[in-house]
């Protein structure tokens, strides 16, 4: 039932490597919430307001990772679908990036 | 039970009549409907512009009106780049890349056909706009607050539904080729072993993916500004009608290549086909086509030199638009390596790729200069620019085309396309688009503005503009020569074999035309050139006794019925209610449910 | 038992990955172009509404904790219901499934009872820029979370059928892609918009 691939010699590759077990996912769900009390609580503390954002960068950043990595597998997946995803992805970072430059940073000067 | 040797030997018979064409999931037959689509409109958005260019060979003429010329010119670009430029692209891809890489269909052959009936309906619903006398009139671009605030008719809702649709169809497209691409080659067809078309396919589609949505939002935002009352490009508001330009360009640039991306692969199998040598670099072109498209990422505000985005923005975007030239040259430096030492044969395809090459670079020339931003300041919103664009599209991007459909006119239908009336077509179009086209840099820079409807006799622009009107005829006679030698080759004797030309890639393997399922048997693939390297070796393979099952998918209606269910949707929002599309989604998860119940 | 080899397919493709799979990320690739556009308005267009509400005004971080709780929890379910399918487990895939389906659907109650309180506090879609960009990007965010339960729902009762088994895997991973990026959407909605305006 696996999958067969040809491009090279014709050997049968499996289609995906080992994963996680339902024990490693119950933990990355508890980390995200652990990041989501972390990411509210430094939003609740007023002394921490001037560092703020990043502290919430990095922990939405890791939320971001964990989700992508282990829920969806990317991690141990084979590198063609980071592929097709990164190459967009990145895009999509640099467009939201030059927004804000344009608009924020640009403009003033 | 059927035994072993009459499943091996059934090959999928084709259909005929209509409802096979409708139920098609075929991606030749899905190429050969959207070529013949573009084809229709291509003749459509030529008779717009004639219009134009009677209104404008006189001063103040007044063969149209104002409002009239609004909408010619702006369903001209709307037809030329969303109804012609993208979908003849998409022929191509489709009915190419899957014999070019050794498949027997795309990837997700109904999802084919459903982009397919989208475009057509799509285009119908944006033209019936013309029957309102309706048209949509606020420029291709549809710059804020014109397309909002300014125009309070249906037109421009014709304008932003109609896109948001077809965007949608080129989305799963290009999702749909580039999982092809990457997914189904033929063993041994390493990536570097592609067919640069094929190459240029998968970085058109990555582009088209990644730009479209873009444009999504930004005609979501202008949507809701008309139909919801939202003010989001309004300043009293606190709004930018920059934000839109920005966005619009964003998509804008990369659409610019997503059109001309294609004319190159074109040119890198013509050229090396006709020159009986394989092409010089090829590294390095299909790594330049890819540098152009993410390059061009990094250049959209060149359309915007005008706007007031101050020197640091002016001098970004103005230096990565000259670095982006770059890659672009070497490709053409690349193809004229390939032709030196060649021996090269002087059929239609590749006339047509030679003035490709001297036509286009001139376009490139015109789009230095408007790189350069303050010369840019002059020569924008003149028809500076409109030389420009239509060089690298009348002189690029059709040229290619038109090098590409006599070049695989044999492989599609088994004829040749007349080289005598080929000629004629070549010179009337060559000479006519010089001549429509060249005075215009002229013009504009004496200073006659874009997207005017008539101009005072003080400037002085008469013989100017009349020598463009009637170049703009000898092109269009250009076009129906083009037209009539598709008929009349049609009915030619059926002399082409498998590769008339002597190519090298795989679709040559081949049947000229192809059966349904492509190949007999899969080719594989040791080398870049495989049929100049083995060519009998590969007829052998694709046209002998067939050696495995083959599995070809089924036809199905539920891609024509969710197309149309998902134009309904989007049109009855014209109703101005914000619920009516939902009554079309009933009918939309109709379609879908059914498809991924059937058999595929 | 490599629980891998049962979600394979069973079509000969170049890499020996499986289309659907491949096509998906491909069209998520795309996605994160949409909703890179729609945030990126939203964020160019902070601090410039005329008029109020602003988000202070209405904003209840509490309640939004509570959903962004459940939605990020309904992941959680998701690759649970990937593996009980995997395993071939139909009571297991059922629970799963339904689960995540029921957590998005508590997600889409907290969001309208959410939309309903900023109407009534005088945030409409046309009020002020706040509002169109608010409701823009998470309207459309809601809408993609409506699509993913009813494909959700669609599998629950393909299971319910007995239709659902290990060799389906797939179609269930494909869906839990979907659903992951739009909680990932979220992620990034709940830290840009509410934590950080």
């Amino acid at each position: 039932m696996a999958s067969h691939s040809y491009a090279a010699g014709g050997a049968v590759q499996p289609a995906e490597h080992a994963h996680p077990g339902v024990r490693k996912y119950v933990f990355v769900g508890v980390v995200l919430c652990i990041l989501t009390a972390a990411e509210v609580a430094a939003y609740a503390i007023d002394s921490l307001a001037s560092i703020l954002f990043p502290i919430l960068l990095v922990l939405s950043t890791a939320k971001f990772l964990l989700v992508v990595l282990y829920y969806m597998h990317l991690k141990f997946d084979h590198r063609l679908f980071s592929g097709v995803f990164l190459l967009p992805f990145s895009l999509a970072l640099f467009l939201v990036l030059s927004m804000l430059a344009v608009f924020k940073v640009v403009a003033y000067m | 039970m059927v035994t072993a040797e009459a499943t091996i030997r059934t090959v999928p018979k084709s259909e005929s009549g209509i409802w096979s064409w409708i139920t098609t999931v075929d991606h030749k037959r899905i190429g050969l409907m959207y070529g013949v689509t573009a084809i229709f409109f291509f003749l459509v958005g030529g008779l717009e512009a004639l219009l134009l260019r009677i209104q404008l060979a006189r001063p103040e003429n007044d063969f149209v009106s104002a409002e009239t010329f609004n909408q010619l010119y702006t369903m001209h670009g709307t037809t030329m780049i969303f109804l012609v430029g993208m979908p003849i692209a998409v022929a191509f891809f489709n009915y190419l890349m899957p014999l070019q890489i050794g498949a027997r269909d795309v990837a997700f052959p109904r999802l084919n056909a459903l982009s397919y009936w989208i475009y057509l309906f799509g285009a119908i619903f944006m033209n019936a706009s013309f029957l309102f006398n309706a048209a949509p009139n606020g420029g291709w671009f549809g710059y804020v607050p014109l397309s909002s605030d300014y125009s309070p008719g249906p037109n421009m809702d014709f304008w932003v539904i109609g896109l948001q649709v077809l965007g949608v169809s080129s989305i799963m497209g290009g999702v749909n080729f580039i999982t092809t691409i990457l997914n189904m080659r033929a063993p041994g067809m390493k990536l570097m072993r592609l067919p640069p078309f094929t190459w240029m396919t998968m970085v058109t589609s990555f582009l088209v993916i990644t730009a479209l949505p873009v444009f999504a939002v930004a005609l979501f935002m202008v949507t809701f500004d008309r139909f919801f009352g939202t003010r989001f490009f309004d300043p009293m508001a606190g709004g930018d009608a920059e934000l839109y330009q920005h966005l619009f360009w964003v998509f804008g640039h990369p659409e610019v290549y997503i059109l001309i991306l294609p004319g190159f692969g074109i040119i890198s199998e013509v050229i090396p086909t006709f020159s009986r040598k394989p092409l010089f670099g090829y590294s390095l072109v299909i790594y330049s086509g890819i540098l152009i498209a993410l390059v061009g990422w990094g250049v959209w505000a060149h359309h915007m030199f005008a706007v007031g985005m101050g020197p640091i923005a002016d001098s970004f975007f103005a230096i990565t638009s000259l670095i982006v030239a770059i890659p672009t040259g070497v490709k053409i430096f690349n193809w004229l390596a390939t032709m030196w030492g060649g021996t090269i044969e002087f059929k239609m395809p590749m006339l047509w790729a030679i003035a490709f090459l001297l036509f286009f670079t001139f376009g490139g020339v015109s789009g230095i200069h408007l790189g350069v931003a303050p010369a840019d300041l002059q020569e924008t919103d003149t028809y500076y620019v409109v030389a420009h664009f239509h060089y690298v599209l009348l002189g690029g991007l059709v040229m290619a085309i038109f090098a590409g459909i006599y070049y695989w006119f044999p492989k599609i239908t088994g004829k040749f396309l007349s080289e005598k009336i080929g000629r004629w077509h070549f010179w009337f179009y060559v000479i006519g688009m010089n001549m429509t086209f060249f005075p215009m840099h002229i013009a504009g820079l004496l200073g006659m503005p874009r997207r005017i409807f008539t101009y005072s006799a003080d400037l002085n622009l008469e013989t100017i503009n009349m020598i463009i009107t009637i170049g703009g005829f000898l092109t269009g006679i250009g076009a129906l020569i083009f037209a009539y030698n598709l008929i009349k080759s049609l009915k030619g004797p059926a002399t082409a074999g498998p590769n008339p030309w002597g190519a090298s890639a795989l679709e040559w393997a081949t049947q000229s035309p192809p059966p349904a399922h492509n190949f007999n048997n899969i080719p594989v693939v040791t080398s870049r050139e495989p049929l100049w390297d083995d060519e009998a070796a590969m007829l052998e393979q694709a046209n002998g006794e067939i050696k495995k099952p083959i599995h070809m998918p089924n036809s199905s209606y539920w891609p024509i019925f969710t197309a149309f269910a998902i134009v309904l949707s989007s049109a009855l929002l014209m109703t101005g209610q914000w619920w009516a599309p939902l009554i079309g989604f009933g009918l939309i998860a109709l379609g879908i449910l059914n498809w991924t119940h059937e058999p595929a | 038992m490599n629980h891998t080899a049962v979600a394979a397919t069973h079509e000969e493709t170049s890499t020996g990955l499986s289309n659907f799979k491949l096509g998906f990320w491909t069209f998520i690739g795309s996605e994160t172009l949409f909703f890179g556009a729609l945030i990126s308005v939203y964020m160019v267009y902070q601090g410039r509404s005329v008029t109020g509400p602003y988000p202070s005004n209405v904003f209840d971080i509490e309640l939004t904790t509570l959903s962004t709780f459940v939605l990020l929890m309904s992941s959680l379910a998701m690759v649970l219901a990937l593996a009980m399918v995997q395993k071939g487990s139909r009571k297991g895939s059922l629970f799963w499934l339904l689960a995540t389906a029921v957590m998005g659907m508590i997600f889409l109650g907290f969001q309208a009872y959410e939309f309903t309180h900023f109407v009534h506090n005088g945030l409409k879609l046309d009020t002020n820029l706040f509002g169109s960009t608010f409701y823009l990007l998470t309207g459309f965010h809601g809408a993609h979370v409506t699509v993913g339960v009813l494909w959700l729902l669609a599998l629950w009762v393909q299971a319910l059928r007995g239709q659902l088994g290990q060799g389906d895997a797939l179609r269930v991973e494909v869906a839990g892609l979907y659903w992951h990026f739009v909680d990932i959407v979220w992620i990034i909605i709940f830290t840009f918009v509410y934590l950080l305006d």
